[in-house]
């Protein structure tokens, strides 16, 4: 009797519950109904080995988001996201990918994982899901040609681009590609596919231009480098380009280099070398080091400032310390963001202002994304892009570099113009490797021609 | 450089290594003695101690004080460890405990960066890591001022444990306990409170190898990997010994930085990750208890 009467206590307070549950939920719904959504998947990494890169990156990208949302959204639809926790562990990146993918009957149409492990594990089910895999500044370089990975964006600057760039900037320090034969660089690198990925651009520039190429892998996670410096120390190379990812190799590298008395304005780290997390905790040791930006750092940006204005005057600010507003992966964060939001306003300008997109329609506002000087002053970000454009055939887009100086205390850019690189060689190096892929996967390429 | 210089300058240069290697396997060989527990955590507690130093003195602590609350901070660490995760194991079979250090690495992991912050810090010892002029001068050798001043460090280290472990009642205590639990607790060895004094002390430990790589590489997460160095001079030495940490620090540093010197460019880089293991291994047919390590004969 006493069981009878307390479940059915339990039943009617079940009841009244869920009725109040829905009663209280009901609003919102219809709020989200009146303002439609745009939904966002973001893999990112907050804990762990490369939180400091995770944290910036993925920070800059909510920040951008949410001040889109404050400033009326895009043409009033609202982008709104969900968070998961990868560690930049492949195996959870997947995970993530799979949860991400759905929310109730929102779909992910851009998955942006900031790894190359996680980006080539998912490589093959992007097709299937029509979901956008961007890769700012990463992954796999031959990506470029959307003809065969249409689903895929290597945006601005591939690592191809950037080996290539590096060394056109180191010729011209040299005074001229006649002055490389001879000389000797060294490419220190995280033994791990993300190292090996420049090397077929290094090997060609090595053979082409006559200097030697020294190939130092460091093991993972790079705190360990003595060895490899006194392999440098015996080589003495003209240049050690750094191709490093994480405080741990990064800041490692500039001390093991002060310890054999290198000098760091001899040393070119690529732009996952070169963030503030990267050099702060080698102190001096980092003084004079070099290193390119595919986004430069700094607050002078008109969208930085509005940004700061808007979500940190608000309060409202991702970054948990918000004097890394303007560090290098805060604002490739906010870039990368920027890029999500002018593919939805591109979709939208064409297929529906006011309306929810889908991945084929947001791929098609990616491969239309052209940045012009007169955009880039719309969207305040001035300097801090070069002048681009995606189009069907091309995912990469600009394949430029600034060169940077760490002067002890901040970044200091030292290009003013954007360094490029070979385009002509990279491209015909991204077509030689995708026809190779493609005729390994049966795939068929895309006629871009038709699709315009 | 001419090639005896070279060899001479990469071998200094690996047992400086080993030292530090040796320093992180001194606090997994502490909690062994006293509980037979592989302290899977031991990494967990370099980066912890490390991040809280840093933590305390980004709060405005100076350099001393900061370390005396660190020190405090590992102690009631080590203390908690005893109490809620060991003592409720107390008996249980070691794959059990082993398992328990395992969910405290993430715990501790966890902790440190939601009371820290994710963010790499400088930790500044006031000891350069350059090349010390003299020896540059006089030999033509780099050797780092940091290095050197952590090997002092170590060596200190281990001769204030010789002593406190072999000439006090606690050390007693703690031989004791780590020949065989019931025996100790059936003669009046308080067991909790020397697995407490134990954790207590692989903390500090903890703290100074955390500060030494932290001044080295950047105080940032990449520190609990440090632990993975420690596993083969562990195997090497024997899981009981000080003073084989210590001789197994040195020969997998040197041996180490050595193969990667000489080796690593005919194979294609990258043996240190692997070098060492294989060199645990070969002892590990010779050796099985390691160097100094306790035969261990059992009646079946």
């Amino acid at each position: 009797m006493f069981a009878s009467k307390a479940f059915k206590r339990v039943i009617a307070g079940l009841v009244v519950g869920s009725a109040l549950v829905a009663g209280t939920s009901l609003p919102r719904e219809a709020a989200a109904q009146a303002k439609p959504e745009q939904y966002f998947g973001i893999p990112s990494f907050r804990v762990g080995p490369f939180a400091a890169a995770g944290t910036g990156f993925f920070g800059g990208i909510i920040d951008y988001l949410n001040y889109v949302n404050a400033t009326g959204g895009v043409n009033g639809v609202q982008m709104v996201f969900q968070e998961c926790e990868t560690e930049y562990v492949p195996a959870r990146g997947i995970e993530c990918y799979q949860r991400l993918l759905k929310r109730g009957n929102q779909q992910m149409h851009i998955f942006e994982p900031l790894s190359t492990p996680i980006a080539y594990g998912v490589l093959n089910r992007v097709d299937d899901d029509r979901v956008i895999l961007t890769q700012f500044g990463y992954g796999r370089s031959d990506a470029a040609d959307g003809r065969v990975f249409p689903w895929v964006f290597a945006t601005m600057t591939s690592y191809w681009s950037g080996a290539s760039a590096m060394i056109n900037w180191i010729a011209s320090r040299e005074g001229g590609f006649g002055n490389l034969k001879g000389k000797t660089i060294t490419h220190l690198y995280l033994d791990n596919a993300y190292g090996r990925e420049p090397l077929p651009v290094f090997r060609a520039l090595s053979k082409k231009f006559g200097f030697t190429l020294q190939e130092i892998p460091v093991a993972v996670p790079g705190i360990e480098q003595q060895s490899q410096w006194l392999q440098i120390r015996q080589s003495k190379p003209d240049w050690v380009i750094l191709w490093g990812f994480g405080a741990g190799m990064n800041s490692t590298a500039l001390t093991s280099a002060a310890r054999i008395n290198f000098p760091r304005d001899r040393m070119l780290g690529i732009w996952w070398a070169g963030s503030e997390e990267d050099v702060i905790p080698a102190g001096d040791a980092a003084k004079g080091y070099f290193a390119v930006a595919n986004v430069p750092p700094g607050r002078q940006y008109r969208l930085i400032q509005e940004i700061e204005k808007t979500i940190y005057g608000a309060g409202r600010g991702n970054l948990q310390d918000p004097k890394r507003i303007g560090t290098i992966h805060w604002n490739r964060g906010v870039v990368a963001g920027m890029f999500w939001v002018e593919a939805v306003r591109n979709a939208q300008n064409r297929f529906g202002k006011g309306q929810v997109m889908t991945g084929d329609q947001i791929r098609w506002g990616f491969e239309n994304i052209n940045l012009t000087p007169a955009r880039m002053k719309e969207l305040g970000i001035e300097g801090m892009m070069p002048v681009m454009r995606l189009t069907c055939e091309d995912h990469e887009g600009a394949g430029v570099i600034k060169v940077i100086q760490w002067d002890g205390t901040r970044w200091v850019t030292v290009t003013p113009d954007w360094v490029s690189s070979d385009r002509k060689m990279i491209r015909t190096m991204v077509e030689e490797s995708t026809a190779r892929y493609a005729a390994e996967q049966k795939i068929t390429l895309r006629d871009c021609a038709k699709e315009k | 450089m001419a090639s005896v210089q070279v060899f001479l300058e990469v071998l200094i240069v690996g047992l400086l290594s080993g030292v530090m290697y040796s320093l992180v396997a001194l606090g997994f060989v502490l909690i062994y003695k006293a509980s037979s527990v592989f302290n899977f955590a031991q990494g967990a507690m370099v980066f912890f101690a490390a991040l809280t130093f840093v933590g305390f003195i980004e709060l405005g602590a100076p350099f001393w004080l900061s370390l005396a609350l660190t020190v405090g901070t590992m102690i009631l660490l080590g203390m908690a460890t005893e109490k809620f995760v060991l003592r409720p194991l107390v008996n249980q079979h070691e794959i059990t405990l082993l398992m328990a250090t395992i969910g405290l690495t993430f715990v501790i992991e966890g902790l440190a960066q939601l009371v820290w912050g994710v963010d790499v810090r400088r930790i500044d010892l006031g000891i350069k890591d350059v090349p010390i002029d003299w020896v540059a001068d006089n030999t033509g050798m780099l050797i780092s001022q940091l290095d050197l001043f952590a090997a002092l460090i170590a060596g200190t280290l281990v001769a204030v444990l010789a002593v406190l472990f072999s000439r006090t009642k606690v050390g007693r205590a703690l031989r004791a306990v780590a020949d065989d639990h019931a025996a100790a607790l059936s003669v009046g060895i308080p067991l909790q409170r020397i697995w407490g004094i134990v954790w207590a002390v692989a903390g500090v430990v903890a703290l100074v190898a955390g500060m030494l790589w932290g001044a080295r590489s950047g105080v940032q997460f990449a520190l609990v990997f440090v632990a993975l160095k420690a596993l083969p001079v562990l195997i090497i030495g024997g899981f009981t010994s000080i003073p084989g940490v210590i001789v197994a620090g040195l020969i997998v540093g040197a041996a180490e930085k050595l193969a990667e010197f000489y080796v690593g460019p005919m194979v294609g880089g990258g043996t240190e990750t692997w070098f060492p293991y294989v060199l645990a291994i070969l002892f590990l047919l010779v050796r099985p208890e390691g160097l100094f390590g306790e035969k261990i004969i059992r009646r079946v």
